[in-house]
């Protein structure tokens, strides 16, 4: 684990010990605010101690983030916050680093990055804000818009097919994947619980309300009276249930999930069961994002454990150091034919 | 028959062959093996950039050239006196080069008509007149040594393969070199596969006997010892001087080094030999791009390791914008550009030296940058020490520029004791920091440096940036006074620096008619160009700038010592141009762009022709 195991009480953090005295500057309504602060609430329960977080940051709205956290914080070029938090874990793997970026930043100049870095399984966090839009440039599409979408840059519609960033994560076989809303302060909490737990890369897509420039993007999910139709919250080793009155529930028919009412044909034992070890029951979920005739899924996608790359590189490093001793500069600069002149 | 052993002073060597050869590695065995006699010596390769050209033909040649000597060595040589030419391709491609009445050596067994013809002579030369005035010994090293491993279990393709060991054998006998460290190599390189390591040796010797034995030759050369200064020597590249450098300086400053690189021909040797290095405690991160290469470094930096990145020419041109980031936030790192010809991929094997202009000036904005420049091999060891130590005192990123040259060039290195090597005092400031105000991550020691704070200390959270920052506190802004006093401050900081370079050395008189002024591995031609006109009696005076950016505190009152000035250099004047902004006064130039170094004869020349 990264962090510095200690007794959360002894810690004694609250969620003042990461609120900084400068002004948080996005608009009013923006969704980012929300997440802000169910990280601040989160982090004090962690069990890390607060000189110990690392927040990283591209470049967009969503990237002000850190100078509103009262940790270390780098705010730094467009796209290249994974990699600058590679070398912040590698340097000093007891920091809990925390990645922050928006789709445009982490998957249009920063795509790269990101499979990269879910690849390597460095035990990060990153938290995408994903707005379907360029936020900070005022209004362009991104690589997470939907096609036909018009923006300033695409007047005519988009004609980008856009990216499920999860979907990416998965593909870069990201060993934790999650997804939240900017609004459902409780999921957050807990995806944000689980991301820092989990060793490894943690990816967490966070849906995030632009109201200046994409209001309304995720109406359906964000509005608490049909929320509950239309988003399934996936809890590992339980049926995938959802709707107001828990009465539907997600079938396997011809191989493709499939919306059921329960208490006449079908009951929850005929129901999909999570299971976020299991990359085809992650993969089905990915898939019915954008399938207007099921729910979108929420929760923990996918956790699984795989060996990360700060470990091994450190651990390497030991095991190197066991066989050859610990190098001095005499056994290299002796490392070849030498001769002397007398 | 007795043969006759010839004292010489130097002799430039070259070995070419088709790529798939071993020319390289037969040039490096010779060079080792030069090494331990105790010559002074400079070697450099010269290689397609095609990992496998057809077979035979002209683009498929690889060569590698090495002078030694038994004084002081500057250059690889202009001209070489012995040429060895494993095939019809390289002799074409190599003879115009060849020393009036050289030496060639030649596998006439590779003389067959379709290499021939592939390498465009119309009758074989080995047998008509087009090298009378050469000493030519037609050999026919395959045939010899099949016969020589005749018993051997290697396949025909195998045993093929050793005829560059025969005709390494054949150069050992011929200048007197030693053939034990060779034997040895083998034996250690081809451990797990005995056969091959003998097979190799024994066409060593069998090259090495027929020198001795037969009659073609009567004479072998002897070349002393060089009078180096006292001490242990090895031959060393400049790639791998800068990767020693690297993790010199960062145990000497107690520190972690960190490595993010992404491979690129002429620098990845520096990411192999670093990578090798665990026990040392090396972090070799190989990243996905350039751009990941340097942030990661970035990154590392920040957590508080001493941080590094290597690259060539269009690597480094990805790398530019954080390049900027790492100089707005004001932290530590070691920015390698082993040059090579451009623009865009250019000529990826070839040297040139025209990254002058990117590493000091190419970024957006006001980005002032230190530039230290290696200028020979050995040199890259100090540079990079340097770089590294500079970078940490005054919180800077730091540029060096090597060259292709330089990189994949050798040539000794006095092995320094680890305890001359200066200490490097870093501080991390600790919880007291932290003012009624809070903690300053903007404040500045009498150098200019800003705190390097390291996430995980209590109490000095903060955050740092690409935006604009407040002098201070770090909070970000955009006023205007601040943007002018923050960038004033950039400036100072890298000026500075001026401090720490040592007074420039003058090769001549400290006044004259002429100054040349070199920078990075025009050193050596110029060097010697600079001591055979002096000898000559011209008033001519040379300097080399390892500092490129800031200038040396001395470079002014040099210059208006002298008359004229020239610049030589492998760019179309890209260090003429910024130092007759500098010196506002006329400077000549002398310039080359032919992926190759300067002769030092061109240089002469030039000096001739200035001062009539
Ligand atoms: C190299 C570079 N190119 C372009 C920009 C301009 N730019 C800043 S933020 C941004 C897009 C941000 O979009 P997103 O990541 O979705 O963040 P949001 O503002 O929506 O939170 C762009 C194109 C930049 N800062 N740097
Ligand atoms: S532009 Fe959109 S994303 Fe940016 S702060 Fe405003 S509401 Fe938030």
């Amino acid at each position: 684990m990264s962090e510095t195991i200690q007794g959360i009480e002894e810690l004694n953090l609250t969620r003042k010990d990461f609120v900084p005295s400068n002004e948080v500057r996005w608009c009013p309504g923006c969704g980012d605010y929300s997440i802000l602060a169910n990280m601040q609430k989160t982090l004090p329960v962690l069990g890390v101690k607060k000189e110990n977080y690392a927040f990283i940051s591209g470049i967009g709205c969503s990237s002000r983030f850190p100078y509103y956290m009262d940790t270390y914080g780098f705010h730094s070029i467009h796209g290249r916050a994974p990699a600058i938090a590679s070398g912040v874990k590698l340097a000093n793997p007891d920091l809990a680093v925390w990645v922050i970026t928006g789709d445009g930043d982490g998957f249009s100049i920063g795509g790269n990055h990101m499979i990269h870095v879910l690849r390597r399984n460095i035990d990060l966090n990153i938290l995408l804000f994903n707005n379907r839009i360029y936020g900070l440039t005022k209004g362009q599409y991104s690589p997470t818009s939907q096609l036909g979408m018009k923006t300033k840059s695409s007047p005519f519609g988009s004609i980008d097919r856009p990216f499920n960033p999860s979907a990416v994560a998965l593909g870069a076989n990201a060993t934790f994947i999650a997804r939240a809303l900017d609004v459902d302060g409780k999921g957050l909490q807990e995806n944000i619980k689980r991301a820092q737990r989990h060793k490894g890369a943690s990816f967490i897509e966070v849906y995030q309300n632009c109201v200046i420039f994409n209001d309304g993007e995720f109406s359906d999910v964000e509005n608490k009276a049909t929320r509950p139709d239309s988003a399934l919250f996936v809890v590992h080793g339980e049926p995938m249930i959802f709707g107001k009155e828990h009465d539907k529930g997600i079938i396997m028919k011809d191989n493709h999930p499939k919306v059921v009412s329960l208490g006449g044909d079908w009951s929850e034992k005929d129901l999909l069961v999570h299971d976020e070890t299991n990359s085809n029951i992650t993969n089905l979920l990915l898939e019915m994002t954008f399938d207007p005739l099921n729910p979108t899924p929420f929760g923990v996608l996918r956790a699984i454990e795989a060996p990360t790359y700060d470990e091994l590189l450190h651990s390497q490093i030991s095991d190197v150091i066991r066989i050859k001793g610990e190098g001095t500069l005499e056994d290299l600069f002796y490392s070849g034919d030498v001769w002397e002149i007398k | 028959m007795t043969k006759k052993v010839v004292r010489i002073n130097e002799a430039t060597i070259r070995f070419a062959g088709d790529s798939g050869d071993g020319m390289q590695l037969t040039g490096t065995r010779f060079t080792e093996a030069t090494a331990i006699v105790g010559n002074d010596l400079k070697t450099i390769p010269n290689y397609p950039s095609e990992i496998r050209a057809p077979l035979g033909t002209l683009a498929g040649v690889s060569a590698f050239q090495l002078m030694f000597g038994s004084s002081r060595v500057f250059t690889p040589g202009d001209i070489p006196d012995t040429l060895v030419a494993m095939n019809p391709a390289a002799l074409k491609v190599h003879l115009k080069d060849l020393k009036k009445g050289g030496t060639i050596l030649a596998n006439a067994n590779a003389f067959t008509a379709k290499n021939l013809k592939m390498a465009g002579w119309e009758t074989n030369p080995l047998e008509d007149d087009t090298l009378n005035g050469f000493t030519v010994y037609s050999m026919e090293m395959s045939k010899l040594v099949g016969k020589a491993l005749e018993d051997s279990d290697l396949t025909s393709k195998g045993i093929e393969r050793t005829k560059n060991m025969f005709a390494l054998g054949v150069l050992f006998w011929m200048y007197n070199r030693p053939v034990e460290p060779t034997e040895t190599w083998l034996r250690k390189k081809f451990g797990k596969n005995p056969a091959i390591a003998e097979a190799n040796i024994t066409a060593m010797k069998t090259g090495y006997n027929y020198g001795e034995t037969t009659e073609i030759f009567t004479t072998s050369y002897a070349v002393e010892k060089a009078e180096l200064p006292k001490g242990k020597y090895r031959n060393i590249t400049g790639n791998v001087a800068v990767a020693y450098g690297l993790v010199a300086a960062a145990k000497k400053a107690g520190k972690e080094l960190f490595l993010g690189s992404y491979p690129i021909t002429p620098a990845s040797e520096i990411l192999h030999t670093l990578s090798g290095l665990r026990n040392f405690g090396v972090k070799t991160f190989q990243a996905e791009d350039e751009i990941a290469g340097i942030t990661s470094a970035i990154g590392a930096s920040y957590a508080g390791d001493l941080a590094c990145t290597t690259t060539s020419g269009p690597g480094m041109a990805l790398k530019t914008e954080a390049i900027g980031l790492a100089i707005i936030t004001e932290l530590p790192l070691v920015i390698i550009n082993v040059q090579r010809g451009g623009p865009s991929t250019g000529m990826p094997t070839k040297m040139e030296q025209s990254d002058l202009f990117q590493a000091v000036l190419g970024r957006n904005s006001d980005a002032p940058i230190p530039v230290i420049a290696a200028q020979d091999p050995a040199d890259c060891f100090d540079c990079a020490f340097e770089a590294a130590r500079v970078a940490l005192k005054y919180m800077t990123p730091v540029i060096v520029l090597s060259d292709g040259y330089l990189g994949q060039g050798s040539g000794p290195w006095q092995i320094p004791d680890p305890k001359d090597l200066p200490e490097i005092k870093v501080t991390h400031p600790d919880p007291s920091a932290r003012g009624e105000d809070g903690f300053m991550p903007y404040a500045r020691d009498e150098n200019e440096a800003r705190p390097w704070a390291i996430p995980g200390t209590k109490g000095l959270e903060h955050r740092i940036g690409g935006l604009e920052k407040e002098n201070l506190t770090g909070m970000v802004s955009q006023d205007p006074e601040n943007h002018q006093l923050m960038t004033d401050i950039r400036a100072r900081k890298v000026q500075k620096i001026t401090q720490e370079i040592p007074a420039l050395e003058i090769c001549g008189d400290s006044k004259g008619d002429l100054l040349v002024i070199g920078w990075g591995s025009t050193h050596g031609s110029i060097h010697v160009a600079v001591e055979r006109a002096r000898k000559a009696g011209r008033s001519v005076s040379h300097i080399h700038l390892r500092w490129v950016s800031p200038y040396p505190a001395d470079l002014k009152t040099i210059c208006d010592s002298f008359d004229e000035i020239l610049i030589p250099e492998v760019n179309s004047g890209q260090l003429s141009l910024l130092l007759r902004a500098e010196l506002l006064r006329p400077i000549h130039q002398l310039n080359k762009v032919r992926g190759e170094p300067f002769r030092a004869s061109e240089i002469e020349n030039k000096i001739n022709e200035i001062l009539g």
